[in-house]
């Protein structure tokens, strides 16, 4: 088991002609990914990296059975693929694009309502399921199989959460960028109900940062419905000026709302083990799992 | 990207959102002209800088005659602003705006910002106007009346009659009220603004709601579709080594410590400086270089953080996903090469090929401190400070 993305993931690149696409597609080819398609709109009936590509999301599904779309398309046309995907019917969209306007993120999540697409993102790493996908931008080879899920609002920082927790001779069950702008499709809570009902996810490490609410309404969902696996988590910025937005999108405290100090405090009183220091995570994670 | 009331004013008028009459000024014969120019007796002299908070800190005065104006602008002109939002330096006006009095009847607040919550933009209005609106916020939060706007449908005109009715407003003040609520909505969603805040709107003594304050924030993503707000960025407003920085494509906020960060991605860049500050030491700026830390980027990035003669000692913190670390030492032995780097420089490079580019850095004849954890990195990095000050 996993969550999100694995053996099962038929992945769409959409936007698999442009650089970005190309680059990662070969990327996320080598880990082993089953990368069935791509999409370019114009661009139809081509090969790349071996997939045929298609003009439109609609096609990749049927005729390659594509289940899952991961998006390296600019940001001025990243919202409209990010419909298509919905429009079209994939089960899971991963948008890596960073720089969409907000205005175009509300719409985006408009169309997302009552529909069966799980969006991940934009402005995110993506997915992994060590040793079955990857579906994003993260160096494949820092992960190993194993039963600590990792959900992160950033990415390098997420890569050292992993490189940690392997360090300390724990692997990851999937790890996700959920991404660092103001709206996003998949939340932490999101990710706290797809964990809390994976066998092979023993642990969680949750990494957040100042900006908006995401982490104190985590921490009231581990409250209200008695999340009882072991949950370390850090929080980016505490040193962080307010009103100033530090390079995500998300990350500034405005109006004196959106401290790391009010999240690490709504944290530890869900039981959950906050670290002070980013290189304390996988140590944290130890801890957790003796108790 | 943040602009000065006046151009909010002049976008204003453009959407039929009524301001009063008014005109910039950048010095004092250009506000002496600008009062001939608008014919009123009474004006009112505002600072022009990119903070709040200006009538108390002394930035809004009334002026009632040509001679005050004169007083005033020249008084005002090239003064150090202080207010709760420029922080203790404060800010130096170098912009004024000239605009005729308004007999107010009545203030009150509006704004629309994102609603990250329900991923939705919100209308807010409250009757508590021309004061801190965070105030509001916290203590009487029952009295920011809020619409939700979808976004097939806009500002519908029930919403904005809902809004003005919240304000107690009838007539025809009632259909002044909806007028600006629909005018300010499509400039918002037209123009891609982040926030837009009109603290006080106000209803004159002859029913008619004014912005008589604007200020609008646009969100930075969606400048691309709106070129010609390039033009009324003031960076003069801006830290000069920040906007070096933007030029560069390198995301910089200077901090107030010593200890400079070069760091690759923006969520590892704050947990550096958090780390710093854990390990005893203050940070001083935060850099994230992004994806690609070739020499050229390292070089830039060594340039910004000199400028801040503070810095006595620099962490770089590089975790290697797609750059490979190898590339990273390579690009800093480079720059280091071609800028003179006097002060202790520790480096901490995890990820793809972190073992090559060890090894580079121990064969350079340049003097690196290599460290090979996080926590390592940043005690070494404070430890170095004190070296670095001597």
């Amino acid at each position: 088991m996993s969550v999100l993305v694995g053996s099962d993931t038929r992945l769409v690149i959409q936007g698999i002609t442009g650089t970005e696409g190309t680059f990662h597609g070969q990327q996320m080819i080598d880990y082993g990914t089953n990368v069935v398609a791509g999409v370019t709109p114009g661009k139809g009936g081509q090969e790349a990296l071996g997939v045929p590509v298609f003009n439109a999301v609609s096609e990749a599904i049927q005729h390659k059975n594509a289940n899952t779309s991961v998006i390296f398309v600019p940001p001025k046309f990243a919202a409209g693929a990010i419909v298509e995907a919905i429009s079209a019917g994939l089960d899971l969209v991963i948008c890596i694009t960073e720089g969409i306007p907000a205005a175009d993120m509300v719409k985006v999540n408009h169309a997302l309502e009552n529909k069966p697409t799980r969006l991940v993102g934009p402005n995110c790493p993506g997915v992994i399921t060590p040793g079955q996908a990857k579906v994003g931008i993260m160096p494949g080879f820092i992960h190993t199989p194993g039963t600590i899920g990792i959900m992160s609002r950033s990415g390098t920082l997420t890569y050292e959460a992993v490189h940690q927790i392997g360090t300390q001779g724990m692997g990851q069950s999937t790890v996700i960028g959920i991404g660092g702008d103001p709206i996003i499709g998949t939340t932490f809570i999101d990710m706290l109900e797809l964990f809390a009902v994976d066998d092979d996810t023993e642990g969680v490490v949750m990494i957040g940062e100042i900006g908006g609410t995401a982490e104190e309404e985590a921490a009231q969902w581990v409250t209200d419905n008695n999340f009882s696996k072991p949950m370390v988590s850090f929080i980016a910025g505490q040193t962080a000026p307010p009103g100033r937005r530090m390079g995500h999108a998300g990350a500034i405290i405005a109006g004196g709302k959106g401290t790391a100090k009010e999240k690490m405090a709504a944290l530890q009183s869900a039981g959950i083990q906050v670290v002070e220091s980013p290189a304390d995570i996988g140590q944290g994670m130890v801890e957790m799992l003796k108790r | 990207m943040k602009i000065h009331e006046y151009q909010a004013k002049e976008i204003f008028r453009k959407y039929n959102v009524r301001v009063p009459e008014g005109q910039p000024a950048f010095s004092v014969a250009e506000a002496l002209s600008a009062y001939d120019t608008l014919g009123s007796e009474t004006v009112v002299v505002k600072a022009q800088i990119h903070a709040g908070g200006r009538g108390k800190g002394g930035g809004i005065k009334l002026a009632h005659s040509r001679n005050d104006v004169e007083a005033l602008a020249t008084q005002m002109l090239g003064m150090n602003l202080v207010t709760h939002q420029t922080g203790p330096e404060g800010k130096e006006v170098q912009r004024l705006l000239i605009e005729t009095g308004i007999d107010i009847a009545q203030e009150f607040y509006a704004g629309i910002v994102l609603d990250r919550k329900e991923s939705k933009f919100v209308f807010m209005v409250s009757t508590e106007g021309g004061v801190e609106i965070e105030k509001v916020a916290a203590e009487t939060p029952e009295k920011i009346i809020k619409v939700w706007i979808d976004p097939e449908d806009g500002l519908i005109a029930t919403q904005a009659a809902t809004l003005a009715q919240a304000l107690g407003l009838q007539g025809a003040q009632l259909d002044s009220g909806v007028e600006i609520f629909t005018a300010l909505w499509t400039a918002f969603i037209g123009l891609d603004c982040s926030l837009m805040e009109i603290n006080p709107l106000v209803v004159t003594k002859s029913d008619v709601v004014i912005a008589l304050d604007a200020k609008i924030n646009f969100d930075g993503n969606g400048l691309f579709r709106h070129p010609e707000l390039q033009e009324l960025r003031d960076e003069s407003e801006e830290d000069p080594a920040e906007a070096e920085a933007s030029a560069y494509n390198l995301n910089y906020i200077k901090l107030d410590g010593n200890v400079g960060c070069m760091v690759n991605g923006a969520g590892l860049a704050m947990g550096t400086m958090d780390i710093i500050k854990l390990k005893g030491g203050e940070p001083a700026n935060f850099l994230d270089v992004g994806g690609v830390a070739n020499p050229e980027t390292v070089a830039n990035g060594f340039k910004i953080i000199l400028t801040d003669p503070n810095v006595q000692a620099i962490l770089i913190n590089i975790f290697g996903g797609i750059v490979r670390c190898d590339r990273v030492a390579q690009g800093v032995i480079d720059a280091m090469e071609t800028i003179t780097v006097d002060i202790p420089v520790v480096i901490r490079l995890e990820g793809t090929n972190a073992q090559q580019a060890s090894e580079l850095l121990e064969r350079s004849p340049l003097d690196f401190i290599v460290a090979n954890s996080l926590s390592d990195a940043a005690e070494k990095a404070v430890a170095a400070t004190f070296r670095g000050a001597a």
